[in-house]
C-alpha cells in the first residue's frame, strides 16, 4: 500500500480487502469495555480541518486515540490559517512536530495532494472538495460488506447532487473496485457531464430504481437548493425523494449525513430497519483505525518502524 | 500604419552566420548557406562559403544548426507596471528572446491597466531603456478592463498602441464590443479578443468533459469560447471591422472562425504551444501549472487546433506567457490563479511534440510562429537580402530539460516544467542586434 490515502484511486482491491478485514478485527477490541490498542503510542496524529465537521473529525479522533496515539487537533478558526497563513507553511509549520500522521479536511480539490509532497507524514485525504472521501468510502463498503457478505454484482444507485458529492466520486470509484454495478441519478443539472467515464450508468428518473439493491442517496446541499441547479425543493422532492413508496422491502437504504429530512428521504425510511444510516456513522471509527493501521504500522517494514509497544503487540490490536 | 515598437538602444550587429541549414518557406529557402547581417540589415544571403567577413564582422559558426526567421509572439504578460516581482520588462524581453523571439505584444491587464495615454507612454519609455527585443504594448478596449465605457481608444493609437484587447476577460457586453468595432474606423488597430460567455464558464477552473467529472472540478465547456466567437464574428462583419481572437481551444471554435473566414470577416486567430501539445488529461495530476484560460481541453480540440494551424485558419502561434509568483501557483488546483509561462519553450515543445512525429512541417511552424504580428500590421519577419535581421538559429538535434537550469522568466510556472525536449535555441537575433546567445553556443569572433 501506499504511504498515503489520497484517492480510492491508490487502493488495489487487495488494499481495500485488508483494511476491510482489519476494520472487522478493530470492531471486536471496539466491543470491550476497554477500546485502547497500544499501536501508535507515542505517535502523532494531526487533524487539519479546513472546512466544518462533526462525523469524519470526531470519528478520526477516537481512531487515533483509540489506537494510543497523540493527537493534535486544528480547526481553521482560531487558528494560524486564519490569519493568512498559507497551506504550505502550515504544513511545513506541523511537520516539525514529526507527526505520523497528517489527516486534511478542505474545501479544494487536490489539497491532500499537495500536503503530501510538503511532509514526510503520511497523509489522509478526509475530503478535499468536490473530488474525493475516501475513508467514506470505504466506511461505506464495510457497512455494506457487514450486512450483506459479499459485494461483487451488487447494483446500486446513487441518488440526488453527484455534481457537488465528493462522497459520489470516491464511491463509484470503491464500489466499482469491489464488483458492484453503479447507477447514477438526479436532475441533469446536478450529474456531471460525461461521469459514464467512471464506468456507471446515469439515469435522470428513478424509473427502474426497484432493481437496485442498495440505494445510496447523497445529501442535498441548502445553498445548491436555491441556486438554478434545481427550480424548488418542492419539484426536487417530489421527483428524486426516497420515501416508503419508492423503496421496495428488499432493498437496503444508505446515506452519507447529515440528511436533510423530508428531502431527499422522507422520515419513515430513515428510521426503517433497511436504513444502515447509524450503521454507517459507527463504521467510521474502526474503518479509519484500520486506515491508520495500515498506513502507519502495517505495512511491511512499517511495523518495525511502527510502535514503541513491545514487539508482537503491534503486528495484531490487542487491548491494553 | 504598423503598431510601434520599442527597445533598448543597441548597436546594429555585424554578422555573418556561416553554414546554417536555411529555412523561410516566404522566401522559398529550406537550404544550406550563410547570411552576412551589415548595420542590423540581411545584406546578403549566399552559398555556404561563398561570403567573405568583412573587418569587424563576427562569424557565426552555425554548422549544424538551422537558421530561421526569427518569431514574433502577439500574446504575452509582461506584468509590469504592477507585479515586477512576477515579470518586469527586462526578464519578460530576455525570456522572449531566449525562446528566439524577436518581437512581442505585451498585454493590458496591467495594475494600473494600461486604459489611458499616460500609463502607455511611461511604459514605451521603460521598454526604450529595458526592453531586449522590440516590444509593443496593446491598449485596454474599456476603461479599468471593466467592459463598460470604452478608451479614450483613438489618443491610445497616437501614443502608439499596438492593438486593443481586455485580455483575460471578454467584452461581456455584444453592445459595449459593437462600439468598439465602429470606434475602430477612427481608433485604427485591431481589437483582439479574449472570448468566453462567463455564464457559462461560470466557477470553472478546467476544461469540462471526462476529467473535471472526475475530479470534481467545475468545468468551463468548450462552447462559453466558441458561442462568443460565433457572436463576435457576426459583430465584426456587420461592423466591417479587424478583430483578432486570442488563443483558440476548442474545435467548435475553430469551425465558428473558418466560416466566418469564408464569409469574408476580417478575422484573424492564434494558438498556443500548450493547447496544441497538451490535453486536460495532465490536470489528473491537479497541478497548477496545468491551469490556464482558456483550459487544456479534449484529444479531439487539440487535433482540431492542429488541423486548423496545417490549413491556416489558424494564424500564427501565440503564447500567452503568463508568469505567477510561486506561492500563488503552489495552492490547491481551484484556488490557483490561472496562467502558465511560455515564452522559452514554445519553440522546443511544438518541434518535439508536433514537427518530430511528422503533424506539422518545420516550414510551416516557421511560418506560423513569424506570423504573429501580422494581424497587428506588423509584417512577418523574412531572411531576405535588405530586410532587417530577425534570425534565431536552432539546434534541431539538441535534448534538453525544462527548467533544469532555471529560466530567463522571473517566474516558474512552466507547464512543460521537466518535460524533455528536442530542439533548443542556440541564438537570437532580433531587430538587427544579438538578442541571446545560449551559453553553451561556442561562438568565434574575427
Amino acid at each position: 500500500m501506499n504511504r498515503n490515502l489520497l484517492s480510492i484511486d491508490d487502493l488495489s482491491r487487495d488494499d481495500i480487502e485488508r483494511i476491510l478485514s482489519r476494520a472487522r478485527s478493530f470492531a471486536e477490541v471496539s466491543g470491550r469495555e476497554i477500546k485502547k490498542v497500544p499501536t501508535l503510542r507515542g505517535r502523532t496524529v494531526i487533524n487539519l480541518f479546513y472546512e466544518s465537521s462533526t462525523r469524519t473529525s470526531s470519528s478520526f479522533e477516537l481512531a487515533a486515540k483509540r489506537l494510543s496515539a497523540d493527537l493534535v487537533n486544528i480547526k481553521s478558526a482560531g487558528s494560524s490559517v486564519d490569519k493568512g497563513e498559507s497551506l504550505k507553511d502550515t504544513v511545513q509549520t506541523l511537520s516539525a512536530y514529526d507527526p505520523a500522521a497528517i489527516v486534511i479536511r478542505s474545501p479544494h480539490a487536490g489539497a491532500a495532494n499537495l500536503v503530501a509532497r510538503w511532509t514526510t507524514a503520511s497523509v489522509i485525504n478526509a475530503g478535499d472538495g468536490k473530488h474525493e472521501h475516501p475513508t467514506q468510502a470505504l466506511l461505506d463498503l464495510y457497512t455494506l460488506n457487514r450486512r450483506r457478505g459479499s459485494l461483487d454484482g451488487l447494483k446500486l444507485w446513487i441518488v440526488g447532487d453527484v455534481l457537488h458529492s465528493r462522497v459520489a466520486r470516491s464511491n463509484i470509484l470503491a464500489f466499482t473496485r469491489m464488483g458492484c454495478e453503479i447507477t447514477l441519478c438526479g436532475p441533469p443539472t446536478l450529474i456531471p457531464r460525461e461521469i459514464e467515464s467512471l464506468g456507471c450508468e446515469v439515469r435522470y428518473t428513478l424509473e427502474g430504481i426497484e432493481q437496485a439493491d442498495v440505494v445510496y442517496a447523497l445529501r442535498m446541499q441548502h445553498e445548491r437548493m436555491t441556486g438554478s441547479f434545481v427550480p424548488s425543493l418542492r419539484e426536487y422532492a417530489a421527483r428524486y425523494q426516497i420515501d416508503s413508496r419508492r423503496l421496495s422491502p428488499h432493498q437496503l437504504l444508505m446515506h452519507p449525513g447529515p440528511v436533510n429530512r423530508g428531502v431527499e428521504l422522507s422520515s419513515e425510511v430513515i428510521d426503517s430497519p433497511q436504513a444502515l444510516i447509524v450503521d454507517q456513522v459507527e463504521s467510521g471509527v474502526v474503518v479509519r483505525m484500520a486506515v491508520l493501521y495500515e498506513l502507519l504500522a502495517g505495512g511491511p517494514g512499517r511495523a518495525a518502524a511502527g510502535a514503541l509497544a513491545p514487539e508482537g503487540v503491534e503486528t495484531e490490536p490487542q487491548p491494553a | 500604419m504598423s503598431a510601434a515598437l520599442d527597445r533598448a538602444p543597441v548597436p546594429p550587429g555585424n554578422l555573418l552566420i556561416r553554414g546554417a541549414h536555411l529555412i523561410d518557406p516566404r522566401a522559398g529557402l529550406d537550404r544550406i548557406g550563410d547570411i552576412l547581417v551589415r548595420d542590423g540589415e540581411i545584406a546578403e544571403i549566399g552559398e555556404p562559403g561563398a561570403l567573405e567577413a568583412p573587418g569587424g564582422v563576427e562569424v557565426v559558426d552555425a554548422e549544424g544548426l538551422h537558421a530561421l526567421p526569427a518569431f514574433v509572439d502577439p500574446h504575452v504578460h509582461l506584468r509590469t507596471p504592477g507585479r515586477e516581482d512576477e515579470e518586469d520588462i527586462d526578464s519578460g524581453t530576455r525570456a522572449a528572446a531566449a525562446g528566439g523571439f524577436c518581437a512581442i505584444l505585451a498585454m493590458p491587464n496591467t495594475d494600473p491597466v494600461v486604459d489611458t495615454a499616460s500609463v502607455l507612454s511611461a511604459l514605451r519609455r521603460r521598454a526604450r531603456e529595458e526592453a531586449r527585443v522590440p516590444v509593443g504594448f496593446t491598449a485596454a478596449i474599456t476603461r479599468g478592463q471593466a467592459g463598460e465605457q470604452l478608451t479614450e481608444m483613438a489618443e491610445l493609437a497616437s501614443e502608439g498602441a499596438a492593438g486593443f484587447t481586455d485580455d483575460g476577460l471578454p467584452v461581456r457586453s455584444a453592445g459595449v464590443l459593437r462600439q468598439a468595432l465602429q470606434y475602430q474606423k477612427l481608433a485604427g488597430r485591431t481589437i483582439a479578443l479574449h472570448e468566453e460567455d462567463p455564464s457559462l464558464s461560470g466557477k470553472g477552473v478546467m476544461h469540462e468533459g471526462a476529467i473535471s467529472a472526475q475530479l470534481g472540478l467545475a468545468g468551463i465547456p468548450a462552447v462559453s469560447e466558441s458561442t462568443m466567437v460565433a457572436r463576435d464574428a457576426a459583430l465584426a462583419g456587420y461592423e466591417d471591422a479587424r478583430i483578432h481572437i486570442q488563443h483558440v481551444s476548442a474545435r467548435h471554435t475553430v469551425e465558428v472562425i473558418e466560416r466566418a473566414k469564408a464569409a469574408g470577416v476580417q478575422i484573424t486567430a492564434e494558438a498556443t504551444p500548450h493547447h496544441l501539445t497538451l490535453t486536460d488529461q495532465a490536470v489528473m495530476s491537479l497541478d497548477s501549472n496545468f491551469k490556464m484560460n482558456p483550459p487544456l481541453r479534449s484529444e479531439d480540440d487539440r487535433q482540431a487546433l492542429i488541423e486548423a494551424v496545417r490549413s491556416g485558419v489558424l494564424d500564427c502561434i501565440a503564447t500567452d506567457h503568463a508568469p505567477h509568483a510561486r506561492e500563488e501557483k503552489e495552492q490547491p488546483f481551484e484556488m490557483a490563479p490561472m496562467g502558465v509561462t511560455g515564452l522559452e519553450t514554445a519553440f522546443a515543445a511544438l518541434h518535439t511534440d508536433l514537427v518530430l512525429p511528422g503533424l506539422v512541417g518545420l516550414d510551416l511552424l516557421a511560418e506560423r510562429m513569424t506570423a504573429g504580428g501580422e494581424p497587428f500590421g506588423i509584417p512577418a519577419t523574412v531572411l531576405k537580402a535588405g530586410a532587417p535581421a530577425n534570425i534565431v538559429l536552432v539546434d534541431l538535434a539538441a535534448e534538453w530539460e525544462v527548467g533544469e537550469a532555471g529560466y530567463e522568466s522571473r517566474s516558474t510556472n512552466s507547464c512543460f516544467a521537466g518535460r524533455s525536449f528536442t530542439g533548443r535555441v542556440r541564438m537570437t537575433v532580433a531587430g538587427g542586434a544579438v538578442a541571446y546567445r545560449e551559453r553553451s553556443f561556442a561562438i568565434g569572433a574575427v
